[in-house]
C-alpha cells in the first residue's frame, strides 16, 4: 500500500496492463508528450513510445472508430475523450458500433475497448465541460458503466476494465484527480458490478456514485452528530447495477437517498428507487428519496452552479426529514 | 499482371454470378415476405465488388455497408450462412440477431457491414492500425457508398488514415445516388478524389463496371498498403439496379436512364469480353452459370430449413 492520488492510481493501472500485455494501447488527444490534460498518461509515452501512447487529432469520431475496429481483432485499446461532453459528437461509435458488435455479431466479434473519459461539475467549466452522462450510457445495452471514487478503486477498476472482453465506458471525475488514498501496490483488480459499502449503519442507506460518495460520507458524518445512523454505498458501477448489496442494505435500514451528479429527471437514481420499491416494498419505511442536480444545463457562476448541484446539507436534511417524517 | 492470368477473370466472372443470384433470390424471399425490415441489393455493382474484394488476400480485413451480402460473398462467406442471416436463423452468420444490415464472418476477414453509413470506414482504418501494430502484411478495406463522403466519420477515417500511413484501401461506390438524393446535389466536387486528394490520399476514379480496370487499381491500391506506402482511394463509377432498398418508388431517376447502365452490365461486359478474346467459352460459361445458380438456389432452400433461434438466444451476446 502507498498513498498515492487518484490520477495515479490511473496511471498505475494503465502501465501495468501496457507492461502485463502488448495488445494494451492508449489513444486519445494530448496524451502523449503531453501527458493527458490531467496528467493520467504521464511517463507512459516516455515508456511504450508512440505506438502504443497514440495521439490523435481532434477527431473523436474518428479514433472512437479505430479503437472499436482496433479491438475488434483483439488489441484492448483504451480511448481516452478528454471530457465527457465530447463524447456526444461520437455517440454512434459508442452506442451504434461498440456497444452493439457483439450483439450483431452473434457473439463472434468482441469489442474489448475502454473509453476512458471524466465527468462532473463543481469546477466552474460551463454548461458544456460539467455533465454526468451516465445515465444516457447505461440506457444502452451493451456497455458497462463505471465510475470509481476512491483511488484504490480507480486502479483496480480500470485493470478491470481493460481485462474485460466487453466495451466499458470509464467514467473518473475532474474534482478526485487530485484525492489521496491507499493504493495497493502491483496488478489490482476490482471486480466490475460490486457495490461497496463504505460505512456501515443501521437506519439509512445513502447510495451514491462518484465523487458524491464524499458527499454522502460527509453527510453521513452530520446526521451521526444528530443521532441518525446511516450507511454509505458506493454503487462503482451503473451497469451492472448491485442490486443484491443495496437491497441487504434496505432490509436492513428501511429508508434510502440516492445522490447523484446526473441530473435527477429520468436519472439511473430513478431506476435504482423503482428496483428498490419493487424488491423491498415491505421493509421500506419511508419512499426513496433523490438528491441530483436540478434539470437545467450547469451554470457558469459558482454560486448558482453549487445551487444546481446536490449538497451535503441537502442530503442531511432530507436523512433528517426521513427520519422525522416516517 | 492481372490481363495475362485469365483464371482470375473466370473465377471472377463466377462470383460475379453467384452475387447477382444471391441478390435476386434475396429479393424473391423479400417479395414473399421471409425477411424482415429492409432490404438494400448491390444488383449492377457486381463488376466493382469483385475488383475490389476478389483483389484481396485471404487474412485482409474488410467493412461495408448495408449493401454488402456481396462483399462478404466475395470474401468467402457461405451463401447458406448468409441466406439464413437474412432470413433470422440459427444457422446464420449472426444466428439469427444481425440480419441483412449487420453482417459479420470474422474467419473470413468480414468485419461488419453497416447500417450507419460512414460508420465502417473509422473502424477498417482501427484494422488498419491493428495490421501495422502488429507488424502483419495483411491489409483492411472498406467499402462505401457515394453518400458517405458528406459524414463526419468518412472525413475523419480519411485523415487518421492519411496520417499515420495506413494499409487501407478506401472504395467509394458511386452509385450515383445517395439513398434518393442524386450526389450533384449532394457536393460541389467534380470528381469525390478531391476529397479524398484534400487528405492528401492517393485517389483515382474507375469504370466500376469494368471489373479488370477495377481489379488492376485496386492490386495497385493492396500493394502499396501492404508494403508501407499508406492509404489509397478509388472511386468506382457504378449503378444499382434496384432503388435504394426493395420498394424503393425511384422517383429521382428515369427508366431509360436504369436501362442505359442495364447496357453496360458488368456481368455482360465481361462475359462478352472473354467470349471475344477466347479466354472462355460459351459452354463453358453457360456451365459456371448453371453452377453458380444451383449452388445459390440449394443454399436459400436450406437456410429455409434452418431453425429459428431459441429465445433466450436474445438474451445472449450483450457484452
Amino acid at each position: 500500500m502507498s498513498e498515492i492520488s487518484y490520477a495515479q492510481a490511473l496511471n498505475q493501472a494503465l502501465d501495468l496492463a501496457m507492461a502485463a500485455d502488448p495488445k494494451v494501447f492508449v489513444i486519445g488527444e494530448d496524451i502523449g508528450h503531453h501527458g493527458g490534460v490531467f496528467g493520467v498518461t504521464k511517463g507512459l509515452w516516455e515508456k511504450y513510445g508512440a505506438q502504443r501512447i497514440i495521439d490523435t487529432p481532434i477527431s473523436e469520431t474518428g479514433f472512437l472508430g479505430v479503437a472499436v475496429g482496433a479491438a475488434s481483432v483483439a488489441f484492448r485499446p483504451v480511448a481516452e475523450i478528454m471530457w465527457v461532453d465530447f463524447t456526444l459528437v461520437a455517440m454512434d461509435q459508442i452506442v451504434n458500433q461498440a456497444a452493439k458488435t457483439s450483439y450483431m455479431s452473434g457473439g463472434r466479434v468482441k469489442v474489448p475497448l475502454v473509453i476512458r473519459t471524466q465527468e462532473g461539475a463543481g469546477r466552474g467549466n460551463g454548461a458544456q465541460h460539467s455533465q454526468s452522462l451516465e445515465s444516457m450510457f447505461a440506457q444502452v445495452p451493451g456497455l458497462k458503466v463505471v465510475a470509481p471514487f476512491d483511488p484504490a478503486d480507480a486502479k483496480g477498476l480500470l485493470t478491470a476494465a481493460i481485462e474485460d472482453d466487453g466495451p466499458v465506458l470509464f467514467l473518473e471525475h475532474k474534482l478526485l484527480y487530485n484525492r489521496k488514498g491507499e493504493v495497493p501496490e502491483g496488478r489490482h483488480v476490482v471486480p466490475i458490478g460490486k457495490a461497496r459499502v463504505r460505512r456501515e449503519g443501521s437506519q439509512l442507506t445513502l447510495i451514491a456514485l462518484s465523487r458524491m460518495v464524499a458527499y454522502a460520507e460527509e453527510a453521513a458524518a452530520e446526521l451521526a452528530k444528530e443521532g441518525i445512523d446511516a450507511e454509505v454505498i458506493d454503487l462503482r458501477s451503473v451497469v451492472p447495477l448491485d442490486m443484491a448489496t443495496l437491497e441487504a442494505s434496505l432490509r436492513k435500514t428501511g429508508r434510502a437517498i440516492i445522490v447523484h451528479e446526473a441530473h435527477q429527471s429520468f436519472g439511473w437514481g430513478a431506476e435504482v428507487a423503482a428496483r428498490l420499491m419493487d424488491s423491498c416494498f415491505y421493509d421500506l419505511i419511508a419512499p426513496v428519496q433523490r438528491v441530483a442536480s436540478k434539470d437545467v444545463p450547469f451554470p457558469f457562476n459558482r454560486t448558482l452552479e453549487a445551487f444546481v448541484m446536490p449538497s451535503v446539507a441537502q442530503i442531511v436534511a432530507t436523512g433528517r426529514s426521513l427520519m422525522n417524517d416516517y | 499482371m492481372s490481363q495475362t492470368q485469365p483464371d482470375w477473370r473466370i473465377d471472377a466472372y463466377r462470383d460475379m454470378v453467384r452475387i447477382r443470384e444471391f441478390e435476386e433470390t434475396s429479393a424473391k424471399l423479400y417479395t414473399q415476405g421471409l425477411v424482415g425490415g429492409s432490404l438494400h441489393l448491390a444488383i449492377g455493382q457486381e463488376g466493382t465488388i469483385m475488383g475490389t474484394v476478389g483483389a484481396l488476400a485471404s487474412g485482409d480485413q474488410i467493412t461495408m455497408t448495408y449493401r454488402g451480402r456481396g462483399h462478404a460473398l466475395a470474401k468467402g462467406a457461405d451463401p447458406f450462412a448468409l441466406f439464413a442471416e437474412i432470413l433470422g436463423r440459427q444457422g446464420g452468420t449472426s444466428r439469427g440477431k444481425g440480419g441483412p444490415m449487420h453482417i459479420y464472418d470474422p474467419e473470413v476477414g468480414v468485419m461488419g457491414t453497416n447500417a450507419i453509413v460512414g460508420a465502417g470506414i473509422p473502424i477498417a482504418v482501427g484494422l488498419a492500425l491493428a495490421a501495422k501494430m502488429e507488424g502483419a502484411s495483411r491489409v483492411a478495406m472498406t467499402a462505401f457508398g457515394d453518400g458517405a463522403v458528406n459524414q463526419g466519420a468518412f472525413h475523419e477515417g480519411l485523415n487518421l488514415a492519411a496520417i499515420w500511413d495506413l494499409p487501407i484501401v478506401f472504395v467509394c461506390e458511386n452509385n450515383l445516388y445517395s439513398e434518393m438524393t442524386p450526389i450533384k446535389d449532394a457536393v460541389r466536387n467534380d470528381s469525390l478524389t478531391e476529397r479524398a486528394q484534400a487528405y492528401r490520399i492517393r485517389a483515382v476514379t474507375v469504370d466500376g463496371n469494368d471489373v479488370e480496370a477495377v481489379r488492376e487499381v485496386a492490386e495497385q491500391a493492396i500493394a502499396r498498403a501492404r508494403a508501407g506506402e499508406g492509404p489509397t482511394f478509388i472511386e468506382c463509377m457504378t449503378y444499382r439496379y434496384v432503388g435504394h432498398m426493395l420498394g424503393d418508388p425511384e422517383t429521382y431517376r428515369s427508366k431509360e436512364e436504369v436501362q442505359s447502365w442495364k447496357e453496360r452490365d458488368p456481368i455482360l461486359l465481361l462475359r462478352e469480353k472473354l467470349l471475344r478474346e477466347k479466354a472462355a467459352t460459351k459452354t463453358q460459361l453457360d456451365a459456371i452459370e448453371a453452377a453458380a445458380r444451383e449452388e445459390i438456389a440449394q443454399a436459400a432452400d436450406s437456410a429455409q430449413k434452418s431453425p429459428e433461434p431459441q429465445l433466450e438466444e436474445a438474451l445472449d451476446d450483450v457484452f
